[in-house]
């Protein structure tokens, strides 16, 4: 191959051929990730020194044990948000899915599981806003903390400050997967992948949606469980 | 070229790796669910922290398996993990950095900043809920009371 030549004669990059064998888009969209990543690991890192650096934290099964229509002092601790960690797998399930329809050219799958994605992401953004609700109501917001810690001791706002700033902005990025998936599920519909012969679209949408599943997983284990 | 680029990923990652996969992560969360429960309430420490370990270890899998399967990394070319996976590992190092930190900031107080240990040992009672606790609050003795104004001062 000419490139291979060049190579050897200038020692420099000269193009050509793409190494990583990914488009642009994609490439690009890991990059981002990688990225974005580094907020939100920079965001739980912050959580996790604030907390080392405290004698005492709420204690998670004592703060998170409300369920919808659940009666008033129902001790349930960690179910809903186990129901909140199914949907997110199985939207993410859904959307592999839909990324493998396109591989398949098959319009009718990939907009099947297109819908069926959107529905799990609109269900989980559903579940949280319910636990803010519920949150505020028993007077949880930035800035104030109504929870004690586990030893019975007066607990600060980090709790408070951290749990919404960092779900917060883990639901916004699922807020603006959903977006991105309703303009795919348009796109799709409007044949537009079928003109350009590909649905490498659905994939770089499939790339944001997994890691949003994927920052869920150690938000979940940060704040509910650990 | 753009052809060969769509249909380079095909191999590998199948239906029945997708179900294979979701299978893995279900099981990996309920497992994650049943240490939870059991962490409830749990006397021994040193149990606590193990099972936490456990935890995060199990989060790492879950990680690992959405990143190379679903996201399809570990079916891409070796030089693009790289370049994913490589920065990543400076979290390492920041998560060893920060979390020794906090610790010998907790530490540093603890036996420097007699106002900070004397906060964290005084218990508080219990907020009124709806009025049901607002009787006991009431009968508790003076001294509970003037700290509990003291911390609330505090924030």
């Amino acid at each position: 191959m000419a490139t291979t030549t060049t190579a050897t004669t200038t020692k420099l990059w000269g193009g050509g051929k793409s190494p990583f064998n990914v488009e642009y888009g994609k490439l690009m969209m890991w990059y981002f990730l990688m990225s974005d990543a580094f907020t939100f690991g920079a965001f739980l890192i912050s959580y996790g020194t604030i907390r080392f650096s405290t004698n005492g934290w709420p204690d998670p099964n004592e703060v998170f044990k409300s369920f919808p229509f659940a009666p008033e002092g129902m001790n349930a601790p960690l179910v809903f948000v186990s129901i909140m960690t199914f949907i997110l797998i199985i939207s993410s399930v859904t959307m592999v899915l839909a990324v493998h329809a396109g591989h398949n050219m098959d319009k009718k799958g990939v907009v099947k599981n297109l819908v069926w994605t959107i529905i799990g992401g609109l269900a989980f953004l559903g579940c949280q806003a319910w636990e803010w609700n519920h949150l505020h109501h028993e007077g949880a917001w930035w800035g104030s903390n109504p929870f004690l810690n586990a030893d019975g001791t007066a607990s600060s706002t980090n709790f408070t400050n951290y749990f919404f700033t960092i779900t917060g902005f883990h639901g916004f990025h699922v807020f603006s997967g959903v977006i991105i998936n309703i303009v795919m599920l348009i796109m799709t519909l409007m044949d537009k992948f079928e003109q350009r012969g590909h649905y490498l679209m659905i994939e770089k949408a499939g790339l944001y949606w997994h890691f949003v599943d994927l920052v869920w997983v150690f938000v979940f284990t940060c704040f509910y469980l650990v | 070229m753009s052809h060969t680029v769509g249909h380079e990923e095909t191999h590998g990652g199948g239906t029945s790796e997708i179900k294979k996969v979701t299978i893995i992560l279900s099981v990996l969360t309920i497992i994650e669910l049943v240490l939870g429960f059991w962490m409830i309430g749990m006397e021994s420490e040193g149990l606590r922290l193990a099972v936490k370990g456990t935890i995060i270890i199990l989060m790492l899998a879950k990680a690992f398996y959405i990143v190379g399967y679903f996201m399809h990394l570990k079916h891409e070319i070796k030089n693009l993990i790289m370049t994913i996976v490589v920065p990543l590992a400076l979290f390492i190092w920041f998560i060893i950095a920060f979390l020794a930190d906090g610790n010998s900031f907790r530490n540093l107080r603890n036996t420097y900043d007699p106002y900070f240990k004397e906060q964290s040992t005084i218990k508080v009672e219990k907020k009124a809920h709806g009025g049901t606790h607002g009787a006991a609050a009431s009968h508790a003795d003076s001294t509970t009371h003037e700290s509990k104004e003291a911390v609330e001062n505090k924030h």
